[in-house]
Protein backbone atom coordinates (compact mmCIF):
# COMPACT_ATOMS: atom_id res chain seq x y z
CA UNK A 1 0.00 0.00 0.00
CA UNK A 2 1.14 3.22 -0.96
CA UNK A 3 2.12 5.71 1.94
CA UNK A 4 -0.54 8.13 3.21
CA UNK A 5 0.99 11.55 2.67
CA UNK A 6 -0.62 14.45 4.92
CA UNK A 7 -3.00 16.12 1.85
CA UNK A 8 -4.47 12.10 1.90
CA UNK A 9 -4.67 12.33 5.31
CA UNK A 10 -6.93 15.72 5.18
CA UNK A 11 -9.22 14.08 2.94
CA UNK A 12 -10.03 11.41 5.66
CA UNK A 13 -10.39 14.32 8.18
CA UNK A 14 -12.95 15.82 5.96
CA UNK A 15 -14.55 12.73 4.64
CA UNK A 16 -18.12 13.38 4.37
CA UNK A 17 -18.94 9.84 6.54
CA UNK A 18 -16.36 10.72 9.25
CA UNK A 19 -18.48 10.36 12.71
CA UNK A 20 -18.72 13.62 14.11
CA UNK A 21 -20.00 14.87 17.29
CA UNK A 22 -23.50 13.38 17.10
CA UNK A 23 -22.20 10.12 16.37
CA UNK A 24 -20.07 9.92 19.08
CA UNK A 25 -22.66 11.13 21.48
CA UNK A 26 -25.19 8.60 20.26
CA UNK A 27 -22.25 5.97 20.46
CA UNK A 28 -20.43 6.72 23.40
CA UNK A 29 -22.71 8.71 26.25
CA UNK A 30 -25.57 6.51 27.82
CA UNK A 31 -26.92 9.71 28.49
CA UNK A 32 -26.53 13.75 27.09
CA UNK A 33 -28.57 16.43 28.25
CA UNK A 34 -27.91 19.78 25.41
CA UNK A 35 -28.10 22.93 27.29
CA UNK A 36 -28.81 25.53 24.60
CA UNK A 37 -27.76 29.34 24.43
CA UNK A 38 -25.07 31.66 25.27
CA UNK A 39 -27.78 34.13 28.03
CA UNK A 40 -26.96 36.69 25.29
CA UNK A 41 -27.40 36.30 21.64
CA UNK A 42 -28.85 33.23 20.67
CA UNK A 43 -27.84 29.32 20.21
CA UNK A 44 -25.36 28.37 17.77
CA UNK A 45 -25.90 25.04 16.21
CA UNK A 46 -22.48 24.60 15.04
CA UNK A 47 -21.21 24.29 18.32
CA UNK A 48 -22.79 22.23 21.12
CA UNK A 49 -22.72 21.46 24.40
CA UNK A 50 -24.12 19.74 27.69
CA UNK A 51 -24.01 17.21 30.45
CA UNK A 52 -23.04 14.10 29.07
CA UNK A 53 -22.45 10.59 31.04
CA UNK A 54 -19.46 7.42 29.87
CA UNK A 55 -20.02 4.38 31.89
CA UNK A 56 -21.21 6.33 34.58
CA UNK A 57 -18.34 9.35 34.47
CA UNK A 58 -20.12 12.42 34.75
CA UNK A 59 -18.76 15.33 32.56
CA UNK A 60 -19.71 18.66 30.48
CA UNK A 61 -19.50 17.69 26.86
CA UNK A 62 -18.83 20.64 24.46
CA UNK A 63 -17.94 20.44 20.05
CA UNK A 64 -18.10 21.63 17.05
CA UNK A 65 -21.07 19.68 15.05
CA UNK A 66 -20.76 18.71 11.52
CA UNK A 67 -24.30 17.49 10.13
CA UNK A 68 -24.09 15.00 7.75
CA UNK A 69 -26.96 15.92 5.34
CA UNK A 70 -26.94 19.13 3.54
CA UNK A 71 -29.94 20.68 5.99
CA UNK A 72 -27.95 19.06 9.01
CA UNK A 73 -24.94 21.12 7.63
CA UNK A 74 -26.68 24.45 6.53
CA UNK A 75 -28.60 24.14 9.92
CA UNK A 76 -24.45 23.64 11.62
CA UNK A 77 -23.14 26.16 8.89
CA UNK A 78 -20.21 23.69 8.62
CA UNK A 79 -19.01 23.42 11.90
CA UNK A 80 -18.43 27.03 12.06
CA UNK A 81 -19.49 28.46 14.97
CA UNK A 82 -20.63 31.93 15.25
CA UNK A 83 -18.99 33.96 18.62
CA UNK A 84 -22.27 32.71 20.61
CA UNK A 85 -21.42 29.49 20.16
CA UNK A 86 -17.94 30.46 21.91
CA UNK A 87 -19.93 31.96 24.38
CA UNK A 88 -22.11 29.25 25.04
CA UNK A 89 -18.92 27.25 25.36
CA UNK A 90 -17.54 29.51 28.07
CA UNK A 91 -20.89 29.52 29.75
CA UNK A 92 -20.93 25.65 30.16
CA UNK A 93 -17.60 25.42 30.77
CA UNK A 94 -18.10 27.69 34.17
CA UNK A 95 -20.84 25.80 34.50
CA UNK A 96 -18.66 22.75 35.00
CA UNK A 97 -16.19 24.36 36.87
CA UNK A 98 -19.61 25.29 39.62
CA UNK A 99 -20.69 21.66 39.28
CA UNK A 100 -17.02 19.92 39.81
CA UNK A 101 -17.39 18.38 36.33
CA UNK A 102 -14.33 17.89 33.60
CA UNK A 103 -14.80 19.19 30.68
CA UNK A 104 -14.31 16.95 27.27
CA UNK A 105 -14.16 19.20 23.90
CA UNK A 106 -14.07 17.65 20.36
CA UNK A 107 -12.98 19.71 18.17
CA UNK A 108 -14.20 19.75 14.30
CA UNK A 109 -14.15 22.74 12.15
CA UNK A 110 -13.17 23.97 9.17
CA UNK A 111 -12.40 27.40 11.25
CA UNK A 112 -14.74 30.39 13.23
CA UNK A 113 -17.18 31.40 10.72
CA UNK A 114 -16.15 34.57 8.67
CA UNK A 115 -19.36 36.09 8.06
CA UNK A 116 -20.13 40.09 8.59
CA UNK A 117 -22.34 39.60 11.51
CA UNK A 118 -19.76 37.20 12.92
CA UNK A 119 -17.68 40.15 13.12
CA UNK A 120 -20.24 42.74 14.12
CA UNK A 121 -20.73 40.49 17.74
CA UNK A 122 -16.97 40.09 18.49
CA UNK A 123 -15.85 37.00 16.41
CA UNK A 124 -12.35 37.63 17.88
CA UNK A 125 -13.42 38.77 21.21
CA UNK A 126 -15.34 35.70 21.67
CA UNK A 127 -12.50 33.36 21.01
CA UNK A 128 -9.86 35.90 22.51
CA UNK A 129 -11.75 35.62 25.96
CA UNK A 130 -12.14 31.77 25.84
CA UNK A 131 -8.30 31.39 25.35
CA UNK A 132 -7.89 33.38 28.69
CA UNK A 133 -10.32 31.80 30.23
CA UNK A 134 -9.94 28.06 29.82
CA UNK A 135 -6.32 28.76 30.79
CA UNK A 136 -7.28 28.94 34.46
CA UNK A 137 -10.59 27.08 33.98
CA UNK A 138 -10.59 25.22 37.18
CA UNK A 139 -11.22 21.66 36.53
CA UNK A 140 -9.67 19.06 33.85
CA UNK A 141 -10.47 19.37 30.60
CA UNK A 142 -9.61 16.69 27.57
CA UNK A 143 -9.79 17.61 23.99
CA UNK A 144 -10.24 15.68 21.22
CA UNK A 145 -9.32 16.29 17.53
CA UNK A 146 -11.90 14.52 15.89
CA UNK A 147 -11.69 15.58 12.72
CA UNK A 148 -10.68 19.23 10.97
CA UNK A 149 -8.68 21.26 13.90
CA UNK A 150 -9.05 24.79 11.98
CA UNK A 151 -7.45 27.22 13.53
CA UNK A 152 -8.44 29.72 16.01
CA UNK A 153 -11.84 28.45 15.18
CA UNK A 154 -10.75 25.02 17.15
CA UNK A 155 -8.02 26.47 19.58
CA UNK A 156 -11.40 28.57 20.89
CA UNK A 157 -11.87 25.79 22.75
CA UNK A 158 -8.91 23.92 22.19
CA UNK A 159 -7.06 25.06 25.51
CA UNK A 160 -6.67 21.83 28.29
CA UNK A 161 -4.90 19.81 29.79
CA UNK A 162 -4.70 16.71 27.65
CA UNK A 163 -5.13 17.49 23.59
CA UNK A 164 -5.88 14.06 21.74
CA UNK A 165 -5.87 13.90 18.37
CA UNK A 166 -7.30 10.83 16.31
CA UNK A 167 -5.22 9.18 13.90
CA UNK A 168 -6.59 10.73 10.71
CA UNK A 169 -7.71 14.24 12.10
CA UNK A 170 -5.81 17.50 11.19
CA UNK A 171 -4.59 20.66 13.30
CA UNK A 172 -3.60 23.77 11.21
CA UNK A 173 -3.23 27.42 11.87
CA UNK A 174 -4.60 27.39 8.11
CA UNK A 175 -6.35 25.50 5.13
CA UNK A 176 -3.60 23.91 3.04
CA UNK A 177 -5.61 25.83 0.13
CA UNK A 178 -5.62 29.05 1.98
CA UNK A 179 -1.69 28.83 2.64
CA UNK A 180 -1.39 27.78 -0.48
CA UNK A 181 -3.00 30.53 -2.04
CA UNK A 182 -1.13 33.06 -0.10
CA UNK A 183 2.43 31.80 0.11
CA UNK A 184 3.09 29.99 -3.05
CA UNK A 185 0.20 32.40 -4.86
CA UNK A 186 -1.46 29.03 -6.41
CA UNK A 187 -4.43 27.19 -4.30
CA UNK A 188 -3.50 24.13 -6.50
CA UNK A 189 -0.31 23.83 -4.19
CA UNK A 190 -2.49 22.69 -1.32
CA UNK A 191 -0.97 19.08 -0.81
CA UNK A 192 2.43 20.55 -1.06
CA UNK A 193 1.14 22.96 1.83
CA UNK A 194 0.04 20.33 3.45
CA UNK A 195 2.75 18.45 3.87
CA UNK A 196 5.16 21.65 4.79
CA UNK A 197 2.70 23.26 7.37
CA UNK A 198 2.72 19.66 9.45
CA UNK A 199 -0.82 19.20 10.23
CA UNK A 200 -0.79 15.75 11.15
CA UNK A 201 -0.98 13.98 14.14
CA UNK A 202 2.62 12.26 13.86
CA UNK A 203 3.75 15.77 13.15
CA UNK A 204 1.66 17.06 16.07
CA UNK A 205 2.90 14.87 18.67
CA UNK A 206 6.74 15.52 17.50
CA UNK A 207 6.53 18.86 17.86
CA UNK A 208 5.18 18.54 21.29
CA UNK A 209 1.43 19.90 20.91
CA UNK A 210 -0.42 16.92 21.52
CA UNK A 211 -0.17 14.71 23.67
CA UNK A 212 -1.80 11.29 22.18
CA UNK A 213 -3.12 9.88 19.35
CA UNK A 214 -5.77 8.22 19.48
CA UNK A 215 -5.83 4.71 16.77
CA UNK A 216 -8.56 4.59 14.36
CA UNK A 217 -9.40 1.55 12.23
CA UNK A 218 -7.83 0.74 9.51
CA UNK A 219 -9.85 2.65 6.03
CA UNK A 220 -10.43 5.42 8.51
CA UNK A 221 -12.75 6.15 11.46
CA UNK A 222 -15.97 6.16 9.39
CA UNK A 223 -15.30 3.00 8.31
CA UNK A 224 -16.13 1.87 11.73
CA UNK A 225 -17.99 4.39 13.65
CA UNK A 226 -18.99 2.40 16.42
CA UNK A 227 -15.22 0.78 16.98
CA UNK A 228 -14.21 4.37 16.90
CA UNK A 229 -16.25 6.04 19.50
CA UNK A 230 -15.48 3.09 21.81
CA UNK A 231 -11.62 3.73 21.75
CA UNK A 232 -12.36 7.59 21.97
CA UNK A 233 -14.68 7.01 24.84
CA UNK A 234 -11.72 4.66 26.59
CA UNK A 235 -8.88 7.22 25.69
CA UNK A 236 -10.93 9.73 27.44
CA UNK A 237 -11.80 8.13 30.39
CA UNK A 238 -7.92 6.75 30.90
CA UNK A 239 -6.79 10.36 30.52
CA UNK A 240 -9.64 12.08 32.88
CA UNK A 241 -8.84 9.16 35.59
CA UNK A 242 -5.43 10.42 35.69
CA UNK A 243 -6.18 14.13 35.69
CA UNK A 244 -8.81 14.12 38.37
CA UNK A 245 -6.28 12.80 40.72
CA UNK A 246 -4.56 15.92 40.50
CA UNK A 247 -5.28 18.67 43.15
CA UNK A 248 -6.61 21.59 41.36
CA UNK A 249 -3.69 24.26 41.91
CA UNK A 250 -1.21 21.90 40.40
CA UNK A 251 -2.98 21.39 37.48
CA UNK A 252 -3.34 24.68 36.56
CA UNK A 253 0.69 24.92 36.85
CA UNK A 254 1.07 22.25 34.58
CA UNK A 255 -1.44 23.45 32.06
CA UNK A 256 0.32 26.82 32.08
CA UNK A 257 3.33 25.33 31.55
CA UNK A 258 2.37 23.04 28.85
CA UNK A 259 1.39 26.36 27.04
CA UNK A 260 4.36 28.17 28.08
CA UNK A 261 6.97 25.58 26.40
CA UNK A 262 5.28 25.67 22.85
CA UNK A 263 7.62 27.28 21.02
CA UNK A 264 9.44 28.74 24.03
CA UNK B 1 6.18 77.87 -30.29
CA UNK B 2 4.55 79.61 -27.59
CA UNK B 3 5.93 80.19 -24.08
CA UNK B 4 3.38 77.97 -22.48
CA UNK B 5 4.35 74.90 -24.68
CA UNK B 6 7.52 75.51 -23.88
CA UNK B 7 6.99 75.39 -20.06
CA UNK B 8 5.72 71.80 -20.63
CA UNK B 9 8.54 70.21 -22.46
CA UNK B 10 11.18 71.83 -19.81
CA UNK B 11 9.67 70.83 -16.00
CA UNK B 12 11.91 71.69 -13.57
CA UNK B 13 12.39 67.89 -11.71
CA UNK B 14 12.45 68.08 -8.07
CA UNK B 15 11.98 64.31 -6.53
CA UNK B 16 8.66 64.20 -5.50
CA UNK B 17 9.72 62.41 -2.14
CA UNK B 18 11.83 64.65 -0.88
CA UNK B 19 9.38 66.51 -0.15
CA UNK B 20 6.14 64.59 -0.22
CA UNK B 21 4.38 62.24 1.66
CA UNK B 22 1.58 60.56 0.03
CA UNK B 23 -1.29 59.38 2.61
CA UNK B 24 -1.44 55.85 2.66
CA UNK B 25 -5.27 56.24 3.27
CA UNK B 26 -6.63 59.75 1.14
CA UNK B 27 -3.66 59.89 -1.18
CA UNK B 28 -3.05 63.40 -0.14
CA UNK B 29 0.12 65.08 -0.69
CA UNK B 30 1.38 66.32 2.33
CA UNK B 31 4.72 68.25 3.14
CA UNK B 32 7.36 66.18 5.00
CA UNK B 33 7.72 67.97 7.73
CA UNK B 34 4.36 68.62 8.00
CA UNK B 35 3.77 64.48 8.27
CA UNK B 36 7.06 63.97 10.38
CA UNK B 37 5.16 67.32 12.67
CA UNK B 38 2.02 65.43 13.09
CA UNK B 39 3.96 61.57 14.02
CA UNK B 40 2.44 60.67 10.51
CA UNK B 41 -1.06 61.62 11.01
CA UNK B 42 -2.23 62.80 8.44
CA UNK B 43 -3.57 66.22 8.70
CA UNK B 44 -6.56 65.96 5.83
CA UNK B 45 -8.08 62.21 6.67
CA UNK B 46 -6.73 62.15 10.65
CA UNK B 47 -5.38 58.48 8.93
CA UNK B 48 -2.86 56.99 11.54
CA UNK B 49 -0.16 55.68 9.55
CA UNK B 50 1.79 52.78 10.68
CA UNK B 51 4.94 53.07 13.09
CA UNK B 52 8.18 51.37 13.68
CA UNK B 53 8.18 50.02 17.31
CA UNK B 54 10.64 52.19 18.19
CA UNK B 55 9.13 55.26 16.81
CA UNK B 56 6.35 54.19 19.03
CA UNK B 57 8.15 53.73 22.02
CA UNK B 58 9.75 57.05 21.74
CA UNK B 59 5.89 58.11 21.68
CA UNK B 60 4.98 56.72 25.11
CA UNK B 61 7.90 55.66 27.52
CA UNK B 62 9.19 58.74 29.04
CA UNK B 63 12.22 59.79 27.18
CA UNK B 64 15.27 57.03 28.42
CA UNK B 65 13.16 55.21 30.18
CA UNK B 66 12.79 52.37 28.09
CA UNK B 67 14.86 49.48 28.40
CA UNK B 68 14.23 46.44 26.23
CA UNK B 69 13.88 42.78 27.94
CA UNK B 70 14.24 39.32 26.28
CA UNK B 71 16.21 40.53 23.23
CA UNK B 72 18.07 37.72 22.96
CA UNK B 73 14.66 35.72 22.45
CA UNK B 74 14.62 36.07 18.58
CA UNK B 75 12.84 33.94 15.58
CA UNK B 76 12.65 30.44 15.49
CA UNK B 77 12.03 28.22 12.63
CA UNK B 78 10.21 24.97 14.40
CA UNK B 79 9.01 23.58 10.78
CA UNK B 80 12.14 24.70 8.78
CA UNK B 81 9.28 25.92 6.66
CA UNK B 82 9.97 26.94 2.63
CA UNK B 83 8.12 28.05 0.21
CA UNK B 84 7.88 29.41 -3.60
CA UNK B 85 10.26 32.59 -2.11
CA UNK B 86 12.70 30.73 -0.12
CA UNK B 87 13.28 29.52 3.37
CA UNK B 88 11.53 30.94 5.70
CA UNK B 89 14.79 31.41 8.43
CA UNK B 90 16.63 33.73 5.74
CA UNK B 91 13.84 36.08 5.48
CA UNK B 92 13.03 36.19 9.01
CA UNK B 93 16.66 36.76 9.56
CA UNK B 94 16.98 39.63 6.91
CA UNK B 95 13.95 41.48 8.60
CA UNK B 96 15.56 41.61 11.88
CA UNK B 97 18.61 42.97 11.15
CA UNK B 98 16.96 45.57 8.67
CA UNK B 99 14.68 46.27 10.98
CA UNK B 100 17.00 46.31 14.65
CA UNK B 101 14.54 44.54 16.10
CA UNK B 102 14.57 40.97 16.68
CA UNK B 103 10.68 39.83 16.39
CA UNK B 104 7.92 41.41 15.73
CA UNK B 105 7.50 43.09 18.95
CA UNK B 106 9.87 45.08 21.15
CA UNK B 107 9.25 44.64 24.69
CA UNK B 108 11.06 46.47 27.75
CA UNK B 109 10.35 48.36 30.89
CA UNK B 110 9.62 51.69 31.09
CA UNK B 111 8.02 54.49 32.98
CA UNK B 112 5.15 56.68 31.12
CA UNK B 113 4.01 60.01 32.67
CA UNK B 114 6.41 58.45 35.54
CA UNK B 115 4.58 55.38 36.33
CA UNK B 116 6.47 52.17 36.04
CA UNK B 117 4.99 49.68 33.34
CA UNK B 118 6.23 47.06 31.22
CA UNK B 119 5.84 48.12 27.31
CA UNK B 120 4.85 45.86 24.53
CA UNK B 121 5.18 47.24 20.96
CA UNK B 122 4.50 45.46 17.36
CA UNK B 123 5.83 46.28 14.34
CA UNK B 124 3.89 45.45 11.12
CA UNK B 125 6.83 45.85 9.25
CA UNK B 126 8.43 42.30 10.51
CA UNK B 127 6.73 40.12 8.34
CA UNK B 128 3.31 41.58 8.76
CA UNK B 129 3.76 41.70 12.39
CA UNK B 130 3.14 37.99 12.48
CA UNK B 131 2.81 36.59 15.89
CA UNK B 132 5.60 33.67 15.19
CA UNK B 133 6.27 31.62 18.40
CA UNK B 134 8.94 34.10 19.52
CA UNK B 135 6.62 36.99 19.45
CA UNK B 136 4.51 34.74 21.63
CA UNK B 137 7.59 34.24 23.90
CA UNK B 138 8.63 37.88 23.97
CA UNK B 139 4.67 38.70 25.20
CA UNK B 140 4.50 35.81 27.72
CA UNK B 141 7.95 37.08 29.12
CA UNK B 142 6.78 40.62 29.53
CA UNK B 143 3.89 39.21 31.18
CA UNK B 144 5.64 37.33 34.00
CA UNK B 145 8.18 40.57 33.99
CA UNK B 146 5.35 42.43 35.13
CA UNK B 147 3.88 40.37 36.96
CA UNK B 148 6.87 39.69 39.44
CA UNK B 149 7.64 43.51 39.18
CA UNK B 150 4.15 43.84 39.66
CA UNK B 151 3.54 46.56 37.10
CA UNK B 152 0.87 46.94 34.78
CA UNK B 153 1.40 45.32 31.01
CA UNK B 154 0.77 47.69 27.82
CA UNK B 155 0.34 45.62 24.67
CA UNK B 156 0.38 47.80 21.37
CA UNK B 157 -0.73 45.85 18.71
CA UNK B 158 -0.21 45.81 14.96
CA UNK B 159 -0.63 42.70 13.19
CA UNK B 160 -2.14 40.54 10.12
CA UNK B 161 -2.44 37.33 12.40
CA UNK B 162 -0.61 34.32 12.89
CA UNK B 163 2.65 33.73 11.21
CA UNK B 164 1.07 30.60 8.74
CA UNK B 165 5.64 29.95 8.74
CA UNK B 166 5.25 28.70 11.89
CA UNK B 167 2.17 26.38 11.80
CA UNK B 168 0.89 24.81 14.44
CA UNK B 169 3.03 26.61 16.78
CA UNK B 170 2.11 30.00 15.86
CA UNK B 171 -1.29 29.36 16.80
CA UNK B 172 -0.20 28.10 20.09
CA UNK B 173 1.13 31.29 21.23
CA UNK B 174 -2.49 33.06 21.13
CA UNK B 175 -3.22 30.06 23.88
CA UNK B 176 0.24 31.23 25.75
CA UNK B 177 -0.18 34.75 25.65
CA UNK B 178 -3.68 34.92 27.02
CA UNK B 179 -3.09 31.94 29.80
CA UNK B 180 0.09 34.50 30.83
CA UNK B 181 -1.80 37.82 30.67
CA UNK B 182 -4.77 35.72 32.61
CA UNK B 183 -2.23 35.04 35.55
CA UNK B 184 -1.43 39.02 35.40
CA UNK B 185 -5.25 39.68 35.60
CA UNK B 186 -5.53 37.53 38.29
CA UNK B 187 -2.91 39.41 40.37
CA UNK B 188 -5.19 42.41 40.19
CA UNK B 189 -2.65 43.97 37.82
CA UNK B 190 -3.70 46.44 34.61
CA UNK B 191 -3.55 45.21 31.40
CA UNK B 192 -4.15 47.83 28.48
CA UNK B 193 -4.44 46.62 24.56
CA UNK B 194 -3.61 49.16 22.74
CA UNK B 195 -4.85 48.34 18.86
CA UNK B 196 -3.09 50.05 15.70
CA UNK B 197 -3.40 49.49 11.94
CA UNK B 198 -4.02 46.79 11.46
CA UNK B 199 -4.83 44.27 14.47
CA UNK B 200 -6.65 41.06 12.55
CA UNK B 201 -6.46 37.42 13.25
CA UNK B 202 -5.04 35.51 15.24
CA UNK B 203 -3.86 38.82 17.15
CA UNK B 204 -7.07 40.18 17.65
CA UNK B 205 -8.39 36.56 18.32
CA UNK B 206 -6.27 36.51 21.68
CA UNK B 207 -4.18 39.48 23.37
CA UNK B 208 -5.71 42.30 21.60
CA UNK B 209 -9.09 41.97 22.45
CA UNK B 210 -8.31 40.94 26.27
CA UNK B 211 -7.18 43.86 27.88
CA UNK B 212 -8.58 45.59 30.90
CA UNK B 213 -8.97 48.62 28.56
CA UNK B 214 -9.44 47.67 24.56
CA UNK B 215 -7.75 51.04 23.14
CA UNK B 216 -7.97 51.86 19.76
CA UNK B 217 -6.32 54.45 17.06
CA UNK B 218 -8.91 56.34 14.69
CA UNK B 219 -9.26 54.47 11.81
CA UNK B 220 -7.08 51.52 12.57
CA UNK B 221 -8.87 48.28 10.87
CA UNK B 222 -9.51 45.68 13.32
CA UNK B 223 -11.03 42.25 12.89
CA UNK B 224 -10.92 38.58 12.81
CA UNK B 225 -11.30 37.22 9.28
CA UNK B 226 -9.93 39.13 6.22
CA UNK B 227 -12.67 41.29 3.88
CA UNK B 228 -11.83 39.36 0.74
CA UNK B 229 -12.71 36.21 2.84
CA UNK B 230 -15.68 37.22 3.90
CA UNK B 231 -17.15 38.71 1.21
CA UNK B 232 -16.43 35.55 -0.96
CA UNK B 233 -18.77 33.79 2.11
CA UNK B 234 -21.24 36.14 2.10
CA UNK B 235 -21.17 36.86 -1.32
CA UNK B 236 -22.07 41.01 -0.80
CA UNK B 237 -19.81 43.32 -0.84
CA UNK B 238 -19.04 45.20 3.08
CA UNK B 239 -19.36 48.74 3.62
CA UNK B 240 -16.57 50.65 4.04
CA UNK B 241 -16.23 51.38 7.69
CA UNK B 242 -16.69 47.76 8.54
CA UNK B 243 -13.86 46.71 10.94
CA UNK B 244 -12.56 50.10 11.34
CA UNK B 245 -11.53 51.37 14.81
CA UNK B 246 -15.08 53.30 14.87
CA UNK B 247 -16.97 50.23 14.24
CA UNK B 248 -15.48 47.85 16.72
CA UNK B 249 -16.31 50.48 19.12
CA UNK B 250 -19.52 50.90 17.55
CA UNK B 251 -20.24 47.10 18.22
CA UNK B 252 -19.04 47.10 21.94
CA UNK B 253 -15.38 45.78 21.59
CA UNK B 254 -13.39 48.53 22.41
CA UNK B 255 -13.75 51.67 25.36
CA UNK B 256 -11.98 54.30 23.35
CA UNK B 257 -10.57 55.55 20.06
CA UNK B 258 -7.52 57.84 20.83
CA UNK B 259 -5.90 59.94 18.45
CA UNK B 260 -2.12 59.22 18.18
CA UNK B 261 -1.33 63.05 19.78
CA UNK B 262 -3.42 62.02 22.83
CA UNK B 263 -2.38 58.51 23.83
CA UNK B 264 0.28 58.94 26.16
CA UNK B 265 -1.59 61.48 28.27
CA UNK B 266 -4.43 58.95 27.63
CA UNK B 267 -2.68 56.25 28.71
CA UNK B 268 -1.75 57.93 31.92
CA UNK B 269 -5.19 58.88 33.15
CA UNK B 270 -6.25 55.50 32.78
CA UNK B 271 -3.38 54.14 34.80
CA UNK B 272 -4.05 56.84 37.31
CA UNK B 273 -8.10 55.20 37.38
CA UNK B 274 -6.15 51.90 37.57
CA UNK B 275 -4.93 53.18 40.76
CA UNK B 276 -0.83 53.78 40.41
Amino acid sequence: MKKQTPWDIVQLARHAERPNITDYIRLMCEDFVELHGDRLFGDDRGLIGGFATLDGVKVMLIGHRKGRTVEENIEANFGMANPEGYRKAMRLMRLAEKYRLPVVSFVDTPGAYPGSEAEARGQAEAIAHNLEFMSTLKTPMVVVVTGEGGSGGALGIAVGDRILMLQNAVYSVISPEGCASILWRDGTKAALAAETLKITADALLSLGIIDAIIPEPVGGAHTDATQMAATVKQAILTHLTTLKKQPIEKLLGQRYAKFAKMGA
Amino acid sequence: MAWFEKAVDAPVRIPAESVWVICPSCKAYIMKADWKATDKVCPRCNYHDRLGCRERVALLADTGSFTEINARVGVRDPLKFKDASGAYADKAKATAEKLGVGEAILTGTATLDTIPIVLGVMDFKFLGGSLGSGTGERIRLAAEEALRLKRPLILVTASGGARMHEGIVSLMQMAKTCAAIARLKDAGLPYFAVLTDPTTGGVSASYAMVGDLNIAEPKALIGFAGRRVIEQTIKQKLPDDFQTAEYTLAHGFVDHIVARRDMKPFLAKMLRYAGL
